[in-house]
């Protein structure tokens, strides 16, 4: 079973969510950090890193001396990234999508394919917890296909928890297509309600059940309980602000580990997930 | 593309709001300055998930549809089935009956270009919408991304033009632009040739894990960068942590701000800080982060309704 925790907007909670589920369930877990923009829950898990890959995606690469400057490699190209000027043929590798498109119409098959860098993935472990993340490097303007590598670690029958990234564009559906449940962890705030609304719209696109988490849950208004009955949304957990809870963020620590008391929850919270979707026992004792 | 700038242009000042790490601020401060700055215009470049709104309860004076790349879909009734579009399809968008996913569609075009029986269209895909709104604060540029659309990096660029734009109708010569969390597309766009970046974090070691990255996004680009800690009271050893940061990488340091419920309890009743309470120790902070923020953008003067 894939979990897929998301939210709309950002700081509502996420990998606090993502980490603490995934961390409650014990070993024989894949947590998949699909932030990998601003990625945050090897903070919290600490896991041993053990293998560093460095992902590309393919931008063209043009053999001046096979180029007729024909031309047909720039009137293809959607992006931008590839243009003839006089007698030359330049690139703008930062620009391009990776379609093939340029490599395929070249008649004279003068453009091979070579690597943009788009990151790192990082795999490690701690406790029997897998971990996989990836961190988008630093001016790399797109996530999606980095995002896409990290999700290749799922593994079937086994329990996979996402932490998604914030928003409701393109890397937001990179994470969460193909889940089989959604969390969306919101705060009773109208920002949060407001997110929350775009959120849903996503996930109901994708076709996916869903339920909610709502953290802060007593620094707000009622709004977002309101419409979470009018919407038939279930929510499945409720966390009270607690200046303890957020202390304990702050410092990197699991909220399992510094209260106890709350594992209990997180199992219960994965239990009510399971009900609702078509898997329904991916371990039959905790 | 190069136009000369006119000499309104050169005198204009825009001040990007962004954060790394999502929800540690951005749109309340922004909000909270927007009481504060005089001759300003508004810009929620937070086009994924915009909430500036929320607060500045726009009037909507125009509304245009964004229109940004192409999708695909199969005319079935010309397709023959030969099956090259799937082969030479990298985003596994078309199914085998030959119908285009639109959520997995790239916008390629290398379907559409090789199709041999020309039975692709392949349509500007409709995005979603920007508007030019007034607000008790001044204009203000704004916009909706459609859900699961790509191209915010594109309408995050729009929007900033149109905010210049109204800044320069309206004789403003500031702009205050709230921009998206990450380090990624929308955030490479909304900072592109601002006069400074506001980096809004907390004292959190996610805060500062993310300030690290988008602080160095900022030094790539070579954005002139300022930050400064919501919530500093949360815990006071991380925020001195990100200070001396800030202060290795010649950050300025613009300041505290304590934790303070003033910012929800504002937030929730559709107003700024100040609107809601200027006495709070919130509101005390942020008031000097402006003073100190104006002063080094060399604005000529900002109100002091607070």
């Amino acid at each position: 079973m894939i979990i897929s925790v998301a939210s709309g907007k950002g700081g509502t909670g996420k990998t606090t969510i993502a980490t603490n589920l995934a961390l409650s369930y014990g070993g024989g877990v894949v947590l998949l950090d699909c932030d990998v923009e601003e990625p945050n829950a090897h903070l919290f898990i600490r896991p041993d890193i053990r293998e560093v890959e460095t992902i590309t995606t393919p931008v063209p690469e043009v053999d001046m001396g096979k180029c007729t400057l024909c031309g047909k490699c720039a009137e293809i190209c959607q992006f931008k990234a590839i243009v003839v000027i006089g007698e030359t043929v330049l690139t703008f590798p930062e620009m391009c999508h990776s379609c093939g498109g340029c490599m395929a119409v070249c008649p004279e098959k003068a453009i091979t394919e070579t690597g943009r860098v788009l990151g790192v993935i990082e795999k490690g472990g701690r406790n029997g917890l897998e971990f996989v993340h990836g961190k988008l490097r630093v001016g790399e303007a797109m996530s999606p296909p980095l995002i896409r590598k990290v999700r290749e670690f799922e593994r079937p029958g086994v329990l996979t928890i996402i932490d998604a990234p914030p928003g409701t564009s393109c890397p937001v559906i990179a994470s969460m297509k193909g889940s089989d449940f959604v969390l969306l962890v919101t705060e009773p705030t109208p920002f949060g309600l407001h997110d929350l609304k775009l959120a849903v719209g996503a996930v109901k696109i994708l076709g996916i059940p869903c339920g909610l988490v709502i953290n802060r849950s007593d620094m707000g208004d009622d709004h977002v309980r309101e419409y979470a009955k009018e919407q038939g949304l279930d929510i499945l957990m409720e966390i009270g602000f607690d200046r303890r809870i957020a202390e304990a963020y702050s410092k990197g620590e699991m909220l399992v580990t510094v209260m106890p008391e709350w594992k209990e929850r997180f199992l219960s919270l994965l239990l009510r997930i399971e009900e609702r979707t078509s898997h329904p026992h991916v371990k039959t004792s905790y | 593309m190069s136009k000369r700038l006119t000499k309104k242009e050169k005198n204009m000042k825009e001040l990007v709001v962004i954060s790394g790490k999502g929800g540690t601020g951005k749109t309340s401060l922004l909000a909270a300055f927007a009481s504060l700055a005089a001759d300003k215009v508004l810009c929620d470049a937070d086009v994924d998930a915009a909430d500036l709104h929320l607060i500045m309860n726009p009037r909507i004076r125009e509304r245009h549809d964004f229109e940004a790349g192409h999708r695909a879909s199969i005319l079935q009734d010309k397709c023959i089935q030969c099956g090259l579009c799937r082969d030479l399809c990298r985003w596994g968008a078309i199914s085998e009956t030959f119908v285009v996913d639109s959520i997995a569609c790239e916008g390629c075009g290398v379907c559409y270009y090789f199709c041999p029986e020309k039975a692709i269209d392949f349509s500007l895909n409709n995005c979603g919408e920007w508007f030019i709104s007034d607000t008790r604060f001044g204009p203000m540029a704004h916009a909706r991304l459609g859900i699961a659309e790509e191209n915010s990096g594109k309408l995050v660029t729009r929007i900033r033009q149109e905010g210049k734009k109204l800044a320069e109708q309206n004789n403003l010569d500031l702009l205050l632009t709230d921009g998206p969390p990450g380090i990624g597309c929308p955030v490479i766009a909304s900072m592109g040739g601002a006069t400074a970046v506001l980096i809004v974090s907390e004292p959190t070691i996610s805060g500062r894990h993310d300030m690290e990255r988008v602080a160095e996004l900022a030094a790539f680009f070579k954005i002139p960068t300022m930050v400064c800690i919501n919530k500093f009271d949360l815990n006071p050893d991380q925020g001195q942590l990100m200070e001396a940061f800030a202060k290795k990488k010649n950050i300025a340091v613009m300041g505290r701000i304590p934790f303070d419920p003033v910012f929800t309890r504002a937030m929730v009743r559709g107003k700024t800080i100040f609107e809601f309470d200027g006495h709070s120790d919130g509101s005390r902070a942020v008031e000097k982060i402006w003073r100190d923020l104006a002063q080094r953008l060399e604005l000529h003067n900002t109100d002091t309704k607070a």
